[in-house]
C-alpha cells in the first residue's frame, strides 16, 4: 500500500520518437520492448534495438522519466536464451525495471539482476494475494500490473492484502479474457500472445466486399461484418459479430477500449501506485494527445479537484471508437 | 514405456446426479489410470458439485483409480480462494490450475495443469523444484515443444491434453449470463442448460467457439491420435481425456487401443467419430499449426 504518494504516469512507446513525444508530454514513465518476439507487442517496424534502447534511458533519465522494459512473452522452448539475453541487455541498458510474466524470466533476473526493480507483467494475470505472494516472495516482484477483470472495490481489497506496487490500465484496448490465458488467435491463426507476441496477426486478416456489405475474417473465420457506410474495424477475435443461442452480436465483447478516466481518483483510493496507457503499436501523435491529457487529469486528480473537471480533460480523446470503463465499475459482476 | 490414460476434470456445470452417475461409470467401466476431480471453471458451481466429490473419490478408489483433486484456474472471491487451500492441504493429489495454489501446496506434489502457463523448460524445472510431479502444458503447444520441455525434465511425467473440445480462454465476465442478458452475480445458472458448451458461430454458420460461462472453449474437439511410438519419441507419458456427455468410456477404449497398438491412428479416428461428438475432430496444435486444423494423420 502507497496511499497517499502521486501516482506514477506509465505510457507507450513503440518507437524512440514516441519514447521522446512520450517524455515531452510528462510520462513519469515510458514502457517499451526490444525488436523481436520477447515483448508482447511484436510488429513490424516497432520496438527498439539494444542501441536506441540506452539512447532512450538516457533521454528519459535526462528530462526526469523512466524506461519499464517489457519481456512479458514466454521464452520458447529449446531457446531461451534469447528473453536471457533481452534481460541482460535492458539491465545493460539502465532500464529502471523490466516488466516479465515468465517465470523463467522473473527467476533470471531474481538470480542475475537483483538490483534491477522487476514488475509483474499483466500477462501473469496475477489476481489473488496468494499469486502475488508467490511472485514477491519468489521473485522478488515490486509492482504487478493487474488483470483487467477486477473491480476497483476488488482493486482496493486486494491492495490492502499484499505488501507490493500496483499498476493499472485506464486506457486503450482492452482484453476481455484473462490476459496471457487467452489462446483464441492461436486456436484461428496459429499464432497468439503468449507463443509469438501478436493476438489476431495483421497477416492472417482479410476483407471481403460482397454485396453492400464488407466482411473481415481471420484465417477464414468470419469476425465481423459492416454495413455501407459504416467504417470496417479491425477483426480482433474477442470483439467480433457471433452467433449462439440463437442470438446474434457481439457476444464477448463490442468493439470498444477503455477509458477509466473518470476512475482515475477511486483507482487512487483504491491502492494504485502507476496508472497505465495501452498503446505501443500507436503514432507518437496519438501517444502525445493521449499522454498529454492524461498528466492534466491525473495532476488534477492529485489536487483533490473535481471529478466532473477532470472528465472535462479527457473528453477530447473520446472522439471515433467506442470506450468503456471495463471491469472497474463492477457491471461485469 | 508405457503411456497412461487420465481423465480431466469436467469443464461444465452437470448436475450432481449427472456428476455421480458419470464418475460411478467411469470407476467401473473407463480404462483411465487417473481421474480428475473439481470444479476448474466458476466457484459459483462449487456448492451444487461439492457434496457429490466424497462419494465419487471413494468409489473411483475402490476401482482402482488415482485419483487427482482439480483446483480452480481462477479464483476471485474469498470462498474460492479458501477453497483452493483447503484442496492444497487435502493428502490426494492435487492439480494446480492457478498460481494462487503455489504457496499452499508449499512443495507437495503436484499436478501442473494446462492454465499454468509451463512454456519451456526453465519454468518447468523451476515448478518441478516446487513439487510439479506431472505437467500438462498450455493447449497452444505443439506436441514437438512439449517434447523439447520433457527431455530437459527426465523425471518428470509430460501429459496432453488429447481429448475434448479445447480449453482456450477464462474472463472475469460470464458470456452465458451476457447472453441471457444477465449479471453474473445472478447468473441462474444458465450454463448448466449446455453440458458440453454453446457451440458459437460465425455470421457465416461455422462453427467456431464455445461458450462455459466464464470460460471460452473450442466448438471443435481436439483429437491427438499419434502413434504410441510417436508419442514415446517425446516422451509423453500420459494423454488427458476431457469429459463430454458422448460416451467417454467408449473414448477411453479407443485411446487404450491405440496406446496398446490394438488400433492404428486411422482407426482410432474412424471410432471416434461414430461417436455422438459436440464437434468436428481437430488436432493443429499438436502439428504445431492453427488449433482449429481438422485431424491430418501422418
Amino acid at each position: 500500500m502507497t496511499a497517499g504518494r502521486r501516482m506514477e504516469l506509465v505510457c507507450p512507446a513503440g518507437t524512440p520518437a514516441t519514447l521522446r513525444a512520450a517524455v515531452a508530454a510528462g510520462a513519469d514513465a515510458v514502457y517499451c520492448g526490444f525488436s523481436d518476439d520477447t515483448n508482447a507487442r511484436n510488429f513490424p517496424g516497432l520496438n527498439f534495438s539494444p542501441q536506441e534502447m540506452a539512447e532512450g534511458v538516457r533521454f528519459a533519465h535526462d528530462h526526469g522519466s523512466k524506461v519499464l522494459v517489457a519481456i512479458n512473452t514466454f521464452a520458447r522452448a529449446g531457446d531461451t536464451d534469447p528473453w536471457r539475453k533481452a534481460a541482460d541487455t535492458a539491465v545493460a541498458c539502465g532500464a529502471d525495471a523490466v516488466i516479465a510474466a515468465d517465470i523463467a524470466v522473473l527467476d533470471h533476473m531474481a538470480q542475475n539482476h537483483p538490483k534491477t526493480r522487476l514488475h509483474l507483467s499483466v500477462q501473469a494475470a496475477a489476481a489473488t494475494p496468494e499469486a502475488i505472494g508467490f511472485y514477491t516472495e519468489a521473485f522478488a516482484v515490486r509492482r504487478v500490473v493487474l488483470p483487467r477483470v477486477l473491480s476497483v472495490q476488488e482493486i482496493a481489497a486486494l491492495n490492502r492484502a499484499i505488501a507490493v506496487e500496483t499498476e493499472a490500465f485506464v486506457f486503450g484496448g482492452l482484453c476481455v479474457m484473462m490476459e496471457g490465458r487467452c489462446h483464441l488467435s492461436s486456436y484461428a491463426t496459429g499464432r497468439s500472445p503468449n507463443l509469438n507476441g501478436v493476438c489476431s496477426p495483421p497477416e492472417a486478416v482479410s476483407y471481403e466486399e460482397a454485396g453492400d456489405a464488407t466482411t473481415a475474417r481471420l484465417s477464414g473465420f468470419t469476425i465481423d461484418r459492416y454495413e455501407p457506410g459504416s467504417p470496417a474495424g479491425y477483426p480482433t477475435l474477442c470483439k467480433g459479430q457471433f452467433k449462439a443461442g440463437g442470438k446474434t452480436g457481439y457476444l464477448f465483447e463490442d468493439p470498444v477500449s477503455l477509458n477509466a478516466g473518470t476512475m482515475i481518483i477511486a483507482l487512487k483510493e483504491a491502492g494504485i501506485t502507476a496508472l497505465k496507457i495501452e498503446g505501443r503499436q500507436r503514432g507518437k501523435g496519438y501517444v502525445s494527445e493521449v499522454v498529454r491529457a492524461f498528466r492534466r487529469a491525473v495532476d488534477a486528480a492529485e489536487q483533490g479537484r473535481d471529478p466532473v473537471e477532470i472528465e472535462g480533460i479527457l473528453a477530447s480523446l473520446s472522439e471515433g471508437g467506442r470506450q468503456t470503463t471495463g471491469a472497474y465499475r463492477k457491471t461485469w459482476r | 514405456m508405457s503411456i497412461a490414460l487420465t481423465l480431466g476434470p469436467t469443464f461444465f456445470h452437470w448436475p450432481p446426479d449427472r456428476l455421480r452417475d458419470f464418475y460411478y461409470r467411469i470407476s467401473d467401466e473407463a480404462p483411465v489410470e487417473r481421474v480428475h476431480v473439481g470444479e476448474v471453471v466458476c466457484g459459483k458451481r462449487m456448492p451444487f458439485s461439492d457434496p457429490v466429490w466424497p462419494e465419487v473419490i471413494e468409489r473411483l478408489e475402490r476401482g482402482g483409480k488415482e485419483v487427482v483433486l482439480s483446483t480452480l484456474a481462477m479464483p476471485t472471491l474469498p470462498r474460492e480462494r479458501r477453497a483452493v487451500e483447503e484442496f492444497c492441504a487435502d493428502g490426494h493429489l492435487v492439480e494446480i490450475n492457478d498460481v494462487t495454489a503455489l504457496p499452499a501446496r508449499a512443495g507437495a506434489p503436484f499436478v501442473a495443469g494446462p492454465f499454468l502457463n509451463v512454456y519451456n523448460e526453465a519454468t518447468a524445472q523451476f515448478l518441478i523444484r516446487r513439487g510439479a510431479s506431472t505437467i500438462c502444458p498450455p493447449v497452444e503447444l505443439p506436441l514437438a515443444t512439449i517434447g523439447a520441455i520433457a527431455a530437459a525434465c527426465p523425471d518428470t511425467e509430460f501429459e496432453v491434453f488429447a481429448f475434448g473440445r479445447l480449453p482456450l480462454a477464462l474472463s472475469g465476465r460470464c458470456y452465458h449470463a451476457r447472453l441471457h442478458g444477465l449479471h453474473k452475480d445472478s447468473c441462474q445458472f444458465t450454463c448448466e442448460q449446455d453440458p458440453d458448451g454453446l457451440v458459437v458461430e460465425t455470421l457465416d454458420d461455422q462453427a467456431f467457439l464455445a461458450m462455459n460461462g466464464v470460460q471460452t472453449l473450442s466448438a471443435q474437439v481436439q483429437a491427438v491420435l499419434f502413434s504410441p511410438a510417436d508419442l514415446d519419441a517425446q516422451r509423453i507419458r500420459r494423454l488427458r481425456l476431457s469429459p463430454h456427455t458422448c460416451d467417454m468410456v467408449a473414448v477411453a477404449r479407443t485411446y487404450r487401443a491405440l496406446l496398446a497398438g490394438d488400433l492404428a491412428p486411422v482407426e482410432a479416428l474412424a471410432r471416434l467419430s461414430d461417436l455422438d461428438l459436440p464437434g468436428a475432430l481437430v488436432d493443429g496444435y499438436a502439428r504445431g499449426a492453427a488449433g482449429s486444423q481438422p485431424v491430418a494423420l501422418a
